[in-house]
């Protein structure tokens, strides 16, 4: 693009400046344009911390609350259902949570902060079906003689563990979404937030 | 033809001889003053949100004039339980409405919406709420200045005292309150600076969003009307 | 840099062998040779195109916010109210593109005034454009019912009762008028039912009538091409390629130019929008901040700047007439007042164009009617007084005589020659 004598120099430095004033107009306006498509605030402050109360929650019992619509197990694991967790990691498709889908505060053997709760975002990593629970064990199951309890999902079979960790061979290629979360008491969880933030 | 030039000459006149004067003393520019915006927040949730909503204002927004998330939890949420939620009030439209007549309107916009010839929105609030009067005739025993047969209380008569009406239709304190006139005014002043941030939170970003287009736009006009010109020479 | 060009070429020719792609470019852009004495007063053409654009924009985007519901949410106001604040507080940049849409109304109307404003002043209605100014005024008729049934979205006391009183227009037509009127609303008053069908008038009827108009308009022009301030025909005189000798190519030099029209109308807009949205009330007005009140009416109510010229021309009608009633020919006389522009071509008899050959009658009846028109526009924001309606009464016959007498007072005009070519001024 030098100049020579077949092109007018001056004028093509002013459509060159022209052009770009213009291509700064234009995208000095589609950014708030396409902004506005973003989460409003009443979105913001409808998908805000959920504060729970896990001070009735007895072992092997789980209790769903909604975060930003979408449900989030709470589980008080058994010692059993907890030593159980580590005898199954052959089955599994990432037993070692390599992936991530979880906060790394919870990157460890039993996917949690405090090892017998576990907080999981109750959504199958397929296709974002809710899995429904299976804490019985064994034929009773209707799963495996095998089964150490875990969730099933309806929609295409894909199997989890206790700790939200899926099993091979199965459509869900990810374990169970943890979502951010921290303790704000002994029994008080609060979801959605974490010391980070 | 005579007619009709004097009837040009004279129809702007004419259009603000008709109609009632109303006459608004001046609302204190506060749009830039935090501290009294955050005073004014604090009259505001504690003078106003009982009886009136604001419900499109969220607590969170106070951010705007320097209030943090902790400080509005802590002092100024009374009536919700996330700093996301909005102004709201407990009180029933319907049982507001037996107990005032009218339900209490919502505040959120009402700087925007009393605005008229006489005066900005806040100019209309700021003396209305300086100029309640006693008057026995009516059930709460008082009356306003610029909104006549008005059915809110004086919330402020402990602060500003007793004022009457003369014959004259000027008022006059006949009881003082516990503030000095001249704190009184700050105060409403501050609660009207208030008001009118809540009405259009955003309104200084966009002016000083509007001073940066405008300086864009000028540059912009330089290089446009240079090529404009350089291809014009040409043409004769 | 050649092998790059070879692959543009190869595409370009392979678009028009099925599309005509290049030709267009040339019979629009290229190759649409105007006039090369536009001044001013050409601006406005293109700058409406731009707020039709702007307007369509910022319009899908209110809409994926905007909820025409007339009901009561929990706190006692309008859904429809209540989404209009929820666009200017929580929606991200949902202020900006409101506000853009509320300005781009009125800027809208008034580039489209000072465009038609222009035809008058060089006679670009006449012959052979009369078609070009039909399209326009069918577009200045789709663009006041577009902004009619945008007013009543925001469920404002004025939305409200702005609806309520145009719907009521209708109902001064003789033995159809109530049932007509009620029909519209699809309910015994303005209602939930009227804002949802003003909704879909507003976001897909017209706009489409809109959109086909202003195609067919500049069809219409770039098919005669376009008038100048001379309002001499520049095509009578060609070179030896048939280029006219006073055209110069709409591309570069009236793109570059307009460009120029852009930023500074930009500019203007730029000032409303930032520093006074509300427009000392003119543009967005203030009762408007007050939700939708049924038992409520404003104390003073009036239309939007742009209406009031015909709606002063409603009120000035106070006489019945062949024993039908003064309402019904205040309806008449609103109506006929914005349709009677249409036939400027067939009423003028001037055997020039332009203002600038025109003779004193013309020069003097159109000042009268501009003035008539912004008085008429002035009395239409305030309420009536018994002086305001006998001005408004002798602004309407002004407005209706400028018409009516036009083919008496342009046929007997002394006029100047008009010249052989464009004049560079």
């Amino acid at each position: 693009m030098s100049c020579d004598d077949k092109v007018d120099c001056g004028r093509r430095r002013l459509l060159v400046a022209t052009a770009a004033a213009g291509g700064v107009a234009g995208v000095a306006v589609a950014v708030p344009f396409v902004a506005s498509m973003l989460p409003s605030e009443r979105a913001k402050a409808a998908g805000a911390p959920v504060e729970v109360d896990i001070s009735k929650l007895a072992p092997g019992e789980m209790m769903t609350v909604e975060w930003r619509g979408k449900p989030v197990w709470v589980i008080n694991r058994t010692k059993e259902q907890l030593e159980s967790l580590p005898k199954i990691d052959g089955q599994l498709a990432d037993p070692k949570s390599a992936k991530n889908m979880q906060p790394d505060y919870a990157r460890n053997e039993t996917r949690s902060i405090k090892p017998n709760i576990l907080v999981a975002v109750g959504i199958c990593t397929h296709l974002g079906c809710s899995p429904s629970e299976k804490f019985k064990t064994g034929t009773e199951s209707g799963i495996a003689a095998d089964w150490p309890g875990g969730f099933f999902c309806p929609c295409h079979g894909s199997t989890f563990d206790l700790a939200g960790r899926v099993y091979k061979g199965k459509p869900a290629p990810d374990n169970l979404e943890i979502p951010p979360h921290m303790y704000l008491g002994d029994a008080k969880i609060l979801i959605g937030e974490d010391k980070k933030a | 033809m005579k007619k009709f030039l004097t009837a040009i000459l004279f129809a702007p006149l004419l259009a603000f001889a008709a109609g009632a004067e109303l006459h608004l003393d001046r609302a204190p520019d506060k749009a830039n003053d935090m501290a009294a915006l955050q005073n004014g927040a604090k009259i505001f949730v504690n003078y106003c949100l009982n009886c009136h909503s604001a419900s499109y204002m969220r607590y969170s927004r106070l951010k705007d004039i320097g209030i943090s998330d902790a400080q509005i939890r802590d002092n100024l949420m009374f009536t919700a339980e996330k700093v996301g939620e909005p102004m709201k009030i407990a009180m029933q439209r319907a049982e507001a409405k037996a107990w005032f007549g009218v339900a209490p309107p919502d505040l959120t916009i009402i700087t925007r919406a009393r605005a008229s010839e006489f005066g900005s929105g806040a100019d209309w609030v700021y003396t209305y709420l300086r100029t309640f009067y006693r008057d026995e005739t009516r059930p709460t025993g008082w009356n306003n200045m610029v909104f006549a047969n008005v059915g809110m209380p004086h919330v402020f008569w402990e602060l500003q005292g007793e004022q009457a009406m003369g014959e004259d239709h000027k008022l006059t304190v006949v009881k003082p309150g516990k503030l000095k006139p001249q704190e009184f005014d700050t105060m409403v002043g501050d609660l009207v600076a208030y008001l009118k941030y809540m009405g259009e939170p955003v309104a200084e970003f966009r002016k000083q969003l509007g001073v940066i287009v405008l300086i864009f736009l000028a540059v912009f006009f330089v290089f446009a009307y240079a090529l404009k010109r350089e291809y014009w020479k040409d043409i004769h | 840099m050649s092998k790059m060009n070879a692959i543009l070429q190869g595409t370009l020719s392979w678009v028009d062998e099925r599309f005509p792609l290049t030709t267009l470019w040339k019979d629009h852009l290229a190759e649409y040779y105007a006039p090369k004495n536009f001044n001013f007063w050409y601006f406005f053409g293109s700058l409406a195109m731009l707020v039709l654009v702007i307007q369509i924009v910022t319009g899908i985007l209110l809409t994926m916010h905007f909820k025409p519901d007339a009901s009561l949410n929990a706190s006692g106001v309008p859904v429809a109210f209540a989404s209009v604040e929820y666009i200017m507080r929580d929606v991200p940049w949902g202020w900006l593109i409101r506000y853009m849409h509320s300005t781009g109304a009125s800027a809208f109307f008034a580039v489209v005034y000072l465009h038609m404003f222009r035809g008058m002043l060089y006679g670009s209605y006449r012959k052979p454009r009369e078609l070009i100014w039909i399209f326009g005024m069918i577009i200045f008729l789709a663009l006041m019912a577009e902004a009619f049934f945008g007013y009543l979205l925001p469920w404002g006391q004025m939305s409200f009762w702005g609806a309520q009183v145009i719907v009521n227009l209708f109902s001064a037509i003789p033995f159809i008028g109530p049932d007509l009127s009620l029909w519209l609303r699809g309910d015994y008053v303005v209602g939930d039912a009227t804002l949802n069908r003003f909704f879909a008038f507003h976001v897909i009827a017209v706009p489409m009538v809109l959109l086909g108009l202003v195609a067919a308009h500049l069809i219409a022009l770039h098919e005669v091409g376009s008038n100048n301030p001379d309002g001499v025909e520049i095509k009578k005189k060609k070179d030896a390629n048939g280029v006219p000798l006073d055209g110069i190519p709409f591309h570069p030099y009236y793109t570059v130019k307009d460009i120029v029209g852009v930023v500074v109308f930009l500019m203007v807009f730029s000032v409303i929008l930032f520093f006074m949205p509300e427009f000392g009330g003119y543009f967005l007005e203030y009762n408007n901040f007050f939700p939708a009140d049924p038992l409520v009416t404003p104390l003073h109510i009036a239309p939007v700047w742009y209406f009031t010229p015909y709606y002063s021309i409603l009120r000035a009608v106070t006489y019945p007439l062949f024993g039908i009633d003064a309402k019904f020919w205040g309806v008449v006389a609103m109506g006929a007042s914005t349709l009677i522009i249409a036939l400027l071509p067939w009423l003028d008899r001037s055997p020039v164009k332009s203002i600038r050959y025109r003779g004193p009658l013309y020069k003097g009846f159109l000042t009268a009617f501009i003035a008539s028109f912004l008085i008429l526009g002035y009395l239409g924001m305030l309420g009536p007084t018994p002086v305001r309606t006998i001005v408004a009464q002798i602004c309407s016959v002004i407005y209706f005589a400028f018409f009516l007498l036009m083919p008496i007072y342009s046929s007997l005009d002394k006029c100047q020659p008009e010249p052989d070519r464009v004049t560079s001024k």
